[in-house]
């Protein structure tokens, strides 16, 4: 029997991590940034806010000792300050030094995977533990940390409530994303922005500053990304290479949902759905059949590009300078 | 009038581009409130340039701009605003999938809440005051040009503008959406606001504009007061020596005169299904010109790529005479053929779109290569031969007069009038039977367009069939020998280019088979 209380909250769980990067990337991409870097970012989201917990909880000789206020700040500050310079690098290539966004964002991710494995090995080294990983138990606790109510509450609880934090921020990002997008001035100037930066230029918006500022704020929601999937997903368990190729799913699911963060807050959950469907159809013992269940995201994230590229609607097109820099005086 | 002062004031304005060419040089002009102010000269005089930097687009690199008086720095588009100058570009500056009020109110920093229906009630406002049309919801990439274009001028007038410059703003127009342009125009000036509008047109020059400043190669070459001058004099200015302004019609050679393409029942829809040309029938006579009249996007670009093979058809027949002279007519049927086949035959068209570089030229490649898209398929060796085209190239600048440093500078370094040259020289040494061109000489300066013109009737004389799709009417009807006027992808009815008045052209191009609006 198809259990559907316990497959939603997995499902929702594994959509977080994937909405904080399809989030970030929209805000990106509608300033014509097509910041490729994004699953690296997610990597080095995630160890900056490893890297600041652990030693952070390495201070303590007993780390369930540790301040809960300190103790979910510090992780959160190096997750968003990794995740910033991640993103103020990507600017300064693409924006300010107008170099190939293509190739800075293949490299961005090339060297966020690098970085996230390299750093990750030597911690792992540092603790000197038997199993290639690293537990921060005590963080975790305070990421996974829900109401506690929720419990109480049934299958409402288990649904609505089970989760930590970070996931209600992700949600509230999103919509907030798509709030500021297509009612306020300031969407509308990004926008602007994404589509006819030589327009937007001659209306007096400035051009290098919202492409900077949508930029670096993209990568630090999706740096959260990183950070959800390690202290709350993961239980505080960093692995090399666990993450996986989610960066990758989040910028399919940016062409998915055309553009909308809010869209994305249910597609995301669609694709966190579609990512666990393999536990929960019955396969017997054979494995192959699993992995073949494996690939039903990447199956789907093509059939909507064939869909999505369809149909013909100019509102539905990426943003028209999307990966084109931009020059005032270039003839 | 030494006691007015001037709205803004540009003195010794230099300008160059990566250090070599000098857009402007030691430029100086003064822009009175109430007053229309006409800039004229070649492609290539420094005109939008010297405009751009009134908008804070570019950045002189010598010079001083004052407005009222005082001296100000202009870095931004912004700074423009702040005081006053407003620019409409050539290409318009719209976004596209935004509405008319998200665009007009873009880039403002209003006090209080983002209120697009405030906004839009404003906008009404302004156009009940100066008479235009304008629906603030409409999506800018439903607008028709003249519609987008109003929209830029509502923009300006919403942000208080003061001093308004207009670059080549009838482009794009038909006469009767230029005399309602040029009432607006004449509105505003009365409304004490300063205007500067770009232009080549002679005739509209010495319609709109109180004063006409002229510019040459850069440099500020005189001003005077446009009634007290001609279009002849302005012209010899604008050139720098004496040219005749009669555009040269010699007479059909009745007696040679054939068929060469007959256009039957021609229907075409585009991608999205809209149908461009519906029951098109028309036959292009050898030593012809045919004219081809319409509001732009009227299906010309459509029939042109039909005949050529570029555009898949729906029904009906595009037939290529080979020879009548015979007992039995020679026919071969174009639609299904491959392009190349019917370039092959003698049938080039030479297309000058909008952005002219997107069709027919590839921009980072110099003039020879340019000149080898048409020969690279010849001869059987595995190597091209790099010199015909470079020969070729050579002669094209010499006889055009192509403004460039050497043959191996890459396209996309000309100023459009010369990458024009390029394209409709290598069309016509193609030696082809039937030549397609399309606004071949869009936004070229008289000098120019008289050479395109000479170099269109000498096809003519030698008995190709030339195809000419124009968007000025005083020019069509003094090239073209009949004129075939579209409407909304209709025939609105073939005239002869002899006995027809503009009117009577304005008129089919609005409404089928013309008649009263």
């Amino acid at each position: 029997m198809f259990d559907i209380v316990s497959f939603i909250p997995r499902a929702v769980a594994q959509s977080v991590p994937l909405l904080f990067g399809s989030t970030g990337e929209i805000i990106t991409e509608k300033s014509g940034n097509l910041n490729l870097g994004i699953p690296g970012v997610m990597y080095v989201g995630a160890i900056s806010g490893v890297i600041g917990s652990f030693l952070y909880e390495r201070s303590f000789s007993d780390p369930s000792q540790i301040n809960a206020f300190l103790g979910v700040l510090i992780p959160l500050a190096c997750c968003l300050l990794g995740s910033l310079l991640m993103g103020l690098l990507y600017c300064f290539l693409t924006v300010t030094l107008r170099a190939n966004q293509n190739v800075t964002g293949l490299a961005m991710t090339t060297f966020g995977v690098g970085f996230g494995n390299f750093f990750g090995g030597s911690l792992i080294k540092l603790t000197g533990a038997a199993v290639p990983s690293i537990a921060l138990s005590a963080t975790s606790n305070l990421f996974r940390r829900s109401l506690p109510l929720a419990s109480g509450m049934g299958w409402f609880g288990k649904v609505f409530l089970s989760y930590g934090f970070l996931a209600y921020v992700a949600f509230v990002v999103a919509f907030a994303a798509s709030y500021v997008l297509e009612r306020t001035r300031v969407g509308l100037q990004l926008r602007a922005v994404g589509e006819d930066p030589a327009t937007a230029d001659a209306a007096g918006v400035n051009i290098t500053r919202y492409k900077y500022l949508a930029t670096c704020l993209g990568c630090m929601i999706a740096g959260l990304g990183g950070l959800y999937y390690v202290m709350d997903y993961a239980n505080g368990v960093w692995s090399n290479d666990a993450f996986g190729d989610r960066g990758w799913l989040a910028l399919a699911l940016v062409i998915f949902t055309i553009w909308r963060p809010k869209v994305s807050a249910a597609a995301s959950i669609l694709f966190g759905g579609l990512y666990i469907l393999y536990l929960y159809i019955p396969s017997g013992g054979n494995m192959a059949v699993k992995e073949l269940y494996k690939m039903i995201p990447y199956v789907v994230t093509i059939v909507v590009l064939v869909f999505s590229s369809m149909r013909n609607m100019r509102e539905n097109q990426p943003p028209e300078s999307l990966g084109l820099p931009y020059f005032r005086e270039d003839r | 009038m030494a006691h007015r002062v001037p709205a803004v004031s540009m003195r010794h304005i230099t300008k160059e581009f990566a250090g070599k060419v000098v857009a402007n040089r030691d430029v100086s002009l003064d822009i009175y409130r109430g007053e229309i102010l006409a800039l004229l000269g070649e492609n290539g005089s420094g005109k939008t340039t010297l405009m751009n930097m009134l908008s804070g687009i570019y950045y002189p690199d010598a010079g001083e701009i004052q407005i009222d008086g005082k001296p100000v720095n202009i870095g931004s588009p912004k700074d423009a605003f702040d005081h006053g100058i407003g620019m409409i570009h050539q290409h318009f500056k719209l976004v596209n999938v935004f509405t008319a009020a998200e665009n007009i109110v873009l880039g403002l920093k209003e006090k209080g809440r983002f209120d697009l229906a405030a906004a839009s009630e404003r906008i009404r406002q302004i156009c009940d005051a100066y008479g235009f049309d304008v629906d603030p919801n409409q999506k800018v990439y439903d607008m028709s040009v003249s519609q987008k274009q109003t929209v830029e001028i509502v923009k300006l007038l919403y942000r208080g503008a003061e001093i308004l410059i207009l670059d080549e703003p009838t482009a794009v127009l038909t006469p009767q959406e230029t005399d309602k342009l040029f009432a607006v125009l004449r509105n505003m000036r009365d409304d004490g606001k300063a205007i500067i509008i770009i232009t080549h047109k002679l005739h509209e020059v010495l319609d709109i504009s109180d004063r006409v400043v002229v510019l040459r190669k850069g440099e500020y070459v005189g001003e005077m007061a446009t009634a007290e001058t001609t279009a002849q004099e302005m012209t010899n200015m604008m050139v720098g020596r004496q040219v005749s302004l009669n555009i040269d019609r010699p007479p059909v050679e009745m007696d040679y005169r054939m068929e060469r393409i007959r256009v039957k029942n021609l229907t075409v829809r585009n991608h999205d299904g809209v149908v461009k040309l519906d029951d098109v029938s028309f036959t292009a006579y050898t030593g012809e010109i045919l004219g081809i009249a319409g509001i732009s996007g009227s299906g010309q670009k459509e029939l042109l790529e039909a005949i050529a093979g570029l555009q898949p058809v729906e029904s009906g027949s595009i037939e290529y005479v080979v020879d009548a002279t015979g007992p039995t007519e020679e026919v071969e049927q174009l639609i299904g053929m491959d392009p190349i086949k019917i370039a092959q035959m003698g049938v080039v068209l030479s297309f000058v779109p909008e952005d002219r570089l997107g069709m027919g030229l590839v921009a980072s490649m110099d003039l020879t290569d340019n000149m080898m898209l048409r020969s690279f398929r010849d001869g059987t060796s595995p190597f091209t031969d790099r010199k015909a085209p470079r020969h070729l190239a050579e002669l094209v600048v010499d006889e055009l007069e192509v403004n460039t440093p050497g043959v191996s500078t890459p396209v996309r370094r000309l100023s459009g009038g010369n990458v024009q040259k390029v394209l409709v020289g290598r069309e016509i040494a193609a030696a082809p039977t039937v030549l397609l061109s399309a606004y071949a000489v869009r936004g070229l300066d008289v000098n120019s367009s008289y050479l395109i013109y000479d170099l269109l009737n000498r096809q003519k004389g030698n008995g190709v069939a030339v195809v000419y799709v124009g968007e000025d009417l005083d020019v069509l009807l003094e090239l073209c020998d009949r004129i075939l006027v579209l409407c909304g992808g209709k025939v609105s009815g073939i005239v002869d280019g002899r006995t027809t008045t503009k009117n009577e052209v304005g008129m089919m191009m609005t409404k089928l088979g013309g008649g009263e609006a």
